[in-house]
């Protein structure tokens, strides 16, 4: 689905990526692990098209050369993405919220059918779809952000600390979520500071440290091993 | 009497703050929707105005009929708008608010220079159409049936805006551009083709703010210079960055300096810059602007 090969980025004059290689298989949940810094959100950032300088090989569903799309394209080839502060705009409301997600789909069409569908799916999103998005608490607001990137049905969504600062019966409402979305054929590309619980619902892990990727490991055998868990992902 | 004016004398002044209220609205809608989005203050904005003018004399005298005219010059005007985006402007997004201001303020002389080199400095007539000549009784006096026109258009293009930017798609995703570009983008939006088509509905309106107020001033090179000065004053007061503020402003400065030149006719020009300071003192951030728009 994913395959990203030496994969360099750079911010002004630091190097941040200096060849990242990973991949994320059909219907896959992956993790990337590491501490602040590691450059887990510069990988996602520059598979989206959001750093100006990156240059390496990314293939996307049958599309070689992602990095030469506009940035734009990769969502509407199928690939979601949640930022990690969330990114709910602010003065519009949650249904707006949603209806952009929409915008560029050829499932526009069947836009009211979709809300009423996520609504079904997000029961806290149900009550509060008219309401200004920016008022609901943190955990909701990341719940809108997941339902917003992956309204259009994207093949994979990459998301960056989506539990970050959320209360934890919210954290298990979003872990569940994922499970279902595994499930409806959606491929994931995580990054959590919750290691545990990232690599219990994981297939296979990345772990990174300054700007590349120093270990790669099945969830089970990463999960079992305190020693490299120690290493590279306590704070 | 209220300070020695019959009150019917007041309401038809109010009138006529009202109608050069509705041509700062127009100017300073598009001002605060290109800044709002693409954080470009155009200076060219009152050359654009002109522009307007110029092309509802131009299209009149190839047409022959007003309507006609006003329907086309926004487009005219418009087309302008989208090449100086597309061309100019663009290259400097992401070098700071400078660029783009540098370049409008000299566009605006280049526009002007042009205008006089081709048409003449001095001014050029534009009648109002037969059907508005004339004064309509509005209740309390005889009022300029072509002012009365002005504001109903304004009003239309102010409600038609507002549809479009509330309830259309379109729309939505101009509103969250101008919040956050990039969320915009990573949902597979192609912002830069947002910041081209707000360029070009701003500049068209501008435009369409010159050919209305043709009639009511005289058509020359430098008529964009002044309005430009009222039509930041408008955006200012109504805060950068807002369509209800903008229309709350532009009626609003109008009002006061038409008032003003009743009361107090030295006053007239320097009101509109004390109801800035006012503002200002009091809500930096204008009527209906935000916080740290420029953070």
């Amino acid at each position: 689905m994913l395959k990203v090969e030496n994969l360099h980025a750079w911010y002004d004059h630091s190097h941040i990526l200096q060849g990242v290689s990973l991949e994320a298989k059909a219907g896959e949940i992956v993790s990337i692990i590491g501490r602040n810094g590691a450059g887990k959100t510069t990988t996602l950032r520059s598979i989206m098209g959001l750093v100006k300088k990156c240059r390496g090989q990314v293939d996307f569903d049958g599309t070689p050369e992602l990095l030469d799309q506009p940035a734009h394209s990769r969502y509407r080839m199928g690939l979601g993405y949640v930022p990690e502060d969330r990114r709910i705009v602010p003065g519009l409301t949650v249904r707006e919220n949603l209806r952009l997600g929409l915008v560029s789909s050829p499932l526009k069409k069947r836009e009211a059918e979709i809300i009423d569908r996520i609504a079904e799916t997000f029961p806290r999103l149900k009550e509060r779809l008219d309401q200004v998005a920016e008022t609901m608490s943190g955990g909701e607001q990341q719940m809108l952000a997941i339902a917003r990137a992956t309204a259009s049905q994207p093949r994979m969504v990459m998301l960056d600390e989506p539990s970050e600062g959320i209360m934890p019966v919210l954290v298990d409402e979003m872990f569940e979520l994922f499970s279902r979305l595994r499930e409806e054929g959606t491929t994931i590309l995580l990054i959590e500071q919750n290691v545990e619980r990232a690599l219990s619902i994981s297939d296979r892990a990345y772990i990174m440290d300054h700007g590349t990727i120093v270990h790669e490991a099945s969830a089970a055998a990463l999960l079992a091993d305190k020693v490299i868990q120690d290493r590279y992902c306590s704070v | 009497m209220i300070g020695g004016f019959p009150i019917e004398l007041l309401a038809l002044q109010l009138f006529t703050g009202l109608a050069l209220g509705s041509v700062f609205v127009l100017l300073a809608v598009g001002l605060s929707l290109i800044f709002g989005l693409l954080t470009v203050v155009n200076f060219a904005h009152g050359a654009f105005y002109m522009l307007g003018a110029y092309a509802g004399v131009f299209f009149i005298g190839y047409l022959g009929n007003f309507w006609l005219t006003l329907a086309v010059v926004p487009f005219a005007v418009g087309a302008v708008g989208l090449g100086v985006e597309r061309w100019l402007v663009r290259p400097l997004y992401g070098r700071g608010i400078d660029y783009p201001l540098m370049l409008t303020f000299g566009l605006a002389y280049i526009l002007v220079e042009v205008v006089r080199i081709l048409f003449g400095a001095e001014g050029m007539p534009f009648d109002a159409p037969d059907a508005l000549m004339g004064a309509v009784n509005i209740g309390v006096g005889y009022f300029p049936a072509y002012r009365l026109f002005v504001i109903a258009a304004t009003a239309v293009l102010v409600v038609a805006l507002w549809l479009f930017l509330e309830k259309t798609s379109y729309g939505l995703v101009i509103r969250a551009g101008a919040r956050d570009s990039e969320i915009v983008r990573v949902l597979g939006i192609d912002i830069s083709l947002v910041w081209l088509v707000v360029f070009g509905l701003g500049t068209a309106v501008a435009g369409l703010a010159g050919v209305l107020s043709a009639p009511m001033r005289s058509v020359f090179p430098d008529m964009g210079t002044t309005v430009l000065v009222e039509a930041f004053v408008v955006t200012v007061v109504g805060g950068m960055g807002s369509l209800a503020g903008a229309v709350v402003a532009g009626l609003l400065v109008g009002v006061v300096v038409s008032m003003t030149s009743l009361f107090a006719p030295a006053m007239a020009e320097v009101s509109m810059f004390a109801l800035m300071a006012l503002v200002l003192l009091v809500r930096p951030q204008g009527l209906f602007g935000k916080k740290g728009l420029m953070g």
